[in-house]
C-alpha cells in the first residue's frame, strides 16, 4: 500500500507534467495540424531560464520563497512564450502554405538548433539546480509521507490547466482558437483573425512547456540540453493518447501516461519505464487512433 | 455597396475569371447564375479575399478592399454563407451563432432577428451543429452570417441539397432581409427558378465571363434559362 501510494502520487506529479507540455503540442497540432518537434526543446530552456534566474536575480533572498517562485514562473513563462512566438515567425510561418512535410523537417532542425545552442552556452554536463529553493519536506497524507515538492508540482500544473481550460472555453480568443482548429477557412470568413490565433497559440503553448521545464527542475534538481528529447516524447505519446488536437484529451493523457508509467516502473522493473510507455502510445494507436477523447467526426458529404 | 471592376484572375495556364464587373445595390437581391466550373465560386472566393485577384478592383462601401484579407472583409460588413454551409460540427448551434460575432465586442448577444427569420434554431441551441440535417445547417449557415449584422449577404449555392419546405423557409428569410433595404444581397445559384423569384437583377456566367445581365423581369425573355441548361 505504502509503496501503491508513493508510485501514484509520483505518477500524478510526473503525469502533470507530461501533460502541461502535451498541451504545447496539442494545440498547435490543432490549429496548425503540424507537430511542433522543437516543443520538447522549449520544455529544456523552461528549466534552463530557471535556473539562470534562481541563481543570478536571488528571488528568493529579495522576495521570499513564494513571491519569489512565483515572480520566476511568470518570468520562465513569459520568456519561453516569446521564444515560441520567434520560433513561429522563424521556422514554421515562411512556410505556411508549403507542403506539410516540409514545416515538419523545419521542426526538426529547429530542435537541432536550440538544442545546440544550449550547449554552447551551459555546455553538455548536467547543471543543478540551487537546493534550498523549496523546501525538502514531506506531507502527511493518509498516514504516509507524501514529499511536498510533488505535491506542489502535481498542484501547479492542475492550476494552469484549469486556467487555460476556462481561457479556451469562456474568452472570445479561446472561441477563436475553438474554431480556428475545426475549419480554419471557415473561421476565418467569420472574420477570425488566424494568425491571431496562431500566435496566441505559440504563445500559450510553450509559456506551458517552459514552466514544465521549471517545475521538473526544481522536483529532480538537476537538468540536461537534451532532456527535452524523452519529455517531448513522452508528452507527444500523451498526446495522441488522449487524442491529439484536444485539449482535456491532452491532460487526461499526460496523466494516466505517468501513472501506468509509474506503476509500471515500480511492480515490474525500473529499467522499463520507458518501454511502458512507448507500448502504451502502440496499444492506442492499435485500438483508438483517434485517442481516449478523440473524436471521429462524420465525413461531410 | 460592392463594386467589382475588371477583375481578372488565372489557374495555372487558364483564364478563368475574364474581366468581370459588376455591382450589388443595398435593399436588392442580385443573382449570379452559371452552371458548374464556370467561375462562380472562384469569383466569391476572390472577393472574400481566400485567392487572390491578378489584376482588377473590389470594393465595398467605398473602400477598396482588393488585397485586404478575410478576416478584415469580413469586419467591413460582408457575411459569407459558404457552398456546402461549413458550419463547425462539433461545436453547439449556439456556439456557431457566436462564431459569426467574432468581429463584435465580446458578450454581444446574438441578434433576436435571427431567430424570428429561422425559428428553429432557437429550439436547438444546445445540439450540436453536426447533428442537424442540411436543410437546419444551411439555416444556421446563413445565421450566423447575420449574427454579425452585414451589409452584404453573400450566399454561395444556399439551396444545394436542401429539402423543398426548408427552400420555402430560406427564400422567404431572403426576400424579408432585402426588404428591409439597407443590405445588399449576392446569390449564387444554378437554380434557376428560385434566383428568378428571388432577385432584383441578374448575371450569367460561362466560362469565367459574365455573358448576359439585366433586370430579372428580363430572364425569361432573354433565355437565361437556356444558358444555363445542360
Amino acid at each position: 500500500m505504502e509503496q501503491f501510494l508513493q508510485q501514484l502520487t509520483n505518477g500524478l506529479a510526473v503525469g502533470s507534467i507530461y501533460a502541461l507540455i502535451a498541451l504545447g503540442y496539442t494545440m498547435v497540432y490543432g490549429v496548425l495540424k503540424l507537430i511542433n518537434f522543437a516543443h520538447g526543446d522549449l520544455f529544456t530552456y523552461g528549466a534552463y531560464l530557471g535556473m539562470t534566474l534562481l541563481t543570478s536575480l536571488l528571488l528568493k533572498d529579495r522576495l521570499g520563497m513564494v513571491a519569489g517562485v512565483l515572480v520566476l514562473a511568470g518570468m520562465v513563462m513569459g520568456l519561453v512564450g516569446l521564444l515560441g512566438v520567434i520560433l513561429e515567425r522563424a521556422a514554421y510561418r515562411p512556410l505556411r502554405e508549403s507542403p506539410r512535410l516540409s514545416a515538419v523537417v523545419s521542426a526538426l532542425g529547429a530542435s537541432i538548433f536550440l538544442q545546440n545552442a544550449l550547449m554552447l552556452v551551459y555546455g553538455a554536463r548536467y547543471q543543478v539546480y540551487p537546493e534550498d529553493i523549496l523546501p525538502q519536506t514531506a506531507v502527511s497524507l493518509l498516514g504516509f509521507e507524501i514529499p511536498l515538492m510533488r505535491i506542489v508540482v502535481f498542484l501547479a500544473s492542475v492550476v494552469m490547466m484549469a486556467a487555460l481550460y476556462l481561457f479556451v472555453q469562456k474568452t472570445k480568443i479561446g472561441t477563436a482558437i475553438r474554431a480556428a482548429a475545426i475549419d480554419q477557412g471557415a473561421a476565418r470568413l467569420m472574420g477570425i483573425d488566424v494568425d491571431r490565433v496562431v500566435l496566441v497559440v505559440f504563445l500559450i503553448g510553450p509559456a506551458l512547456g517552459g514552466a514544465a521545464g521549471l517545475l521538473v527542475g526544481l522536483y529532480y534538481g538537476q537538468v540536461n540540453f537534451t532532456m527535452g528529447w524523452i519529455y517531448g516524447m513522452k508528452a507527444f505519446t500523451a498526446a495522441i493518447l488522449g487524442g491529439i488536437g484536444n485539449i482535456p484529451g491532452a491532460m487526461v493523457g499526460g496523466l494516466l501516461l505517468g501513472v501506468v508509467e509509474a506503476l509500471g516502473a515500480a511492480y515490474l522493473s525500473i529499467a522499463w519505464k520507458d518501454a511502458i510507455a512507448f507500448c502504451v502510445l502502440i496499444l492506442i494507436l492499435i485500438v483508438r487512433p483517434t485517442g481516449l477523447l478523440g473524436e471521429r467526426v462524420a465525413e461531410k458529404v | 455597396m460592392l463594386t467589382v471592376e475588371n477583375v481578372n484572375q488565372y489557374y495555372g495556364g487558364s483564364h478563368i475569371l475574364r474581366g468581370i464587373s459588376f455591382e450589388a445595390a443595398p435593399g436588392k437581391v442580385t443573382a449570379l447564375l452559371g452552371r458548374n466550373g464556370v467561375g462562380k465560386t472562384t469569383l466569391l472566393k476572390a472577393l472574400m479575399g481566400l485567392v487572390p485577384v491578378a489584376s482588377g478592383r473590389v470594393s465595398f462601401g467605398g473602400e477598396d478592399i482588393t488585397r485586404a484579407p478575410p478576416h478584415l472583409r469580413v469586419r467591413t460588413g460582408i457575411g459569407y454563407v459558404p457552398q456546402g454551409r461549413e458550419i463547425f460540427p462539433r461545436l453547439t448551434v449556439h456556439e456557431n451563432l457566436t462564431m459569426g460575432l467574432a468581429t463584435k465586442p465580446r458578450g454581444s448577444p446574438v441578434p433576436e432577428r435571427v431567430f424570428e427569420l429561422f425559428p428553429v434554431l432557437r429550439t436547438m441551441l444546445g445540439r450540436r451543429g453536426g447533428d442537424l440535417s442540411g436543410g437546419q445547417q444551411q439555416q444556421l449557415a446563413i445565421g450566423r452570417a447575420l449574427a454579425m449584422g452585414p451589409s452584404l449577404l453573400v450566399l454561395d449555392e444556399p439551396t444545394e441539397g436542401i429539402q423543398p419546405s426548408i427552400i420555402k423557409d430560406i427564400e422567404r428569410a431572403i426576400r424579408a432581409l432585402a426588404g428591409e433595404g439597407s443590405m445588399a444581397i449576392l446569390l449564387v445559384e444554378q437554380y434557376y427558378d428560385f434566383a428568378r423569384s428571388l432577385s432584383d437583377r441578374y448575371l450569367v456566367m460561362q466560362r469565367g465571363e459574365i455573358v448576359r445581365r439585366g433586370d430579372t423581369e428580363g430572364m425569361e425573355r432573354d433565355g437565361v434559362r437556356g444558358l444555363l441548361a445542360l
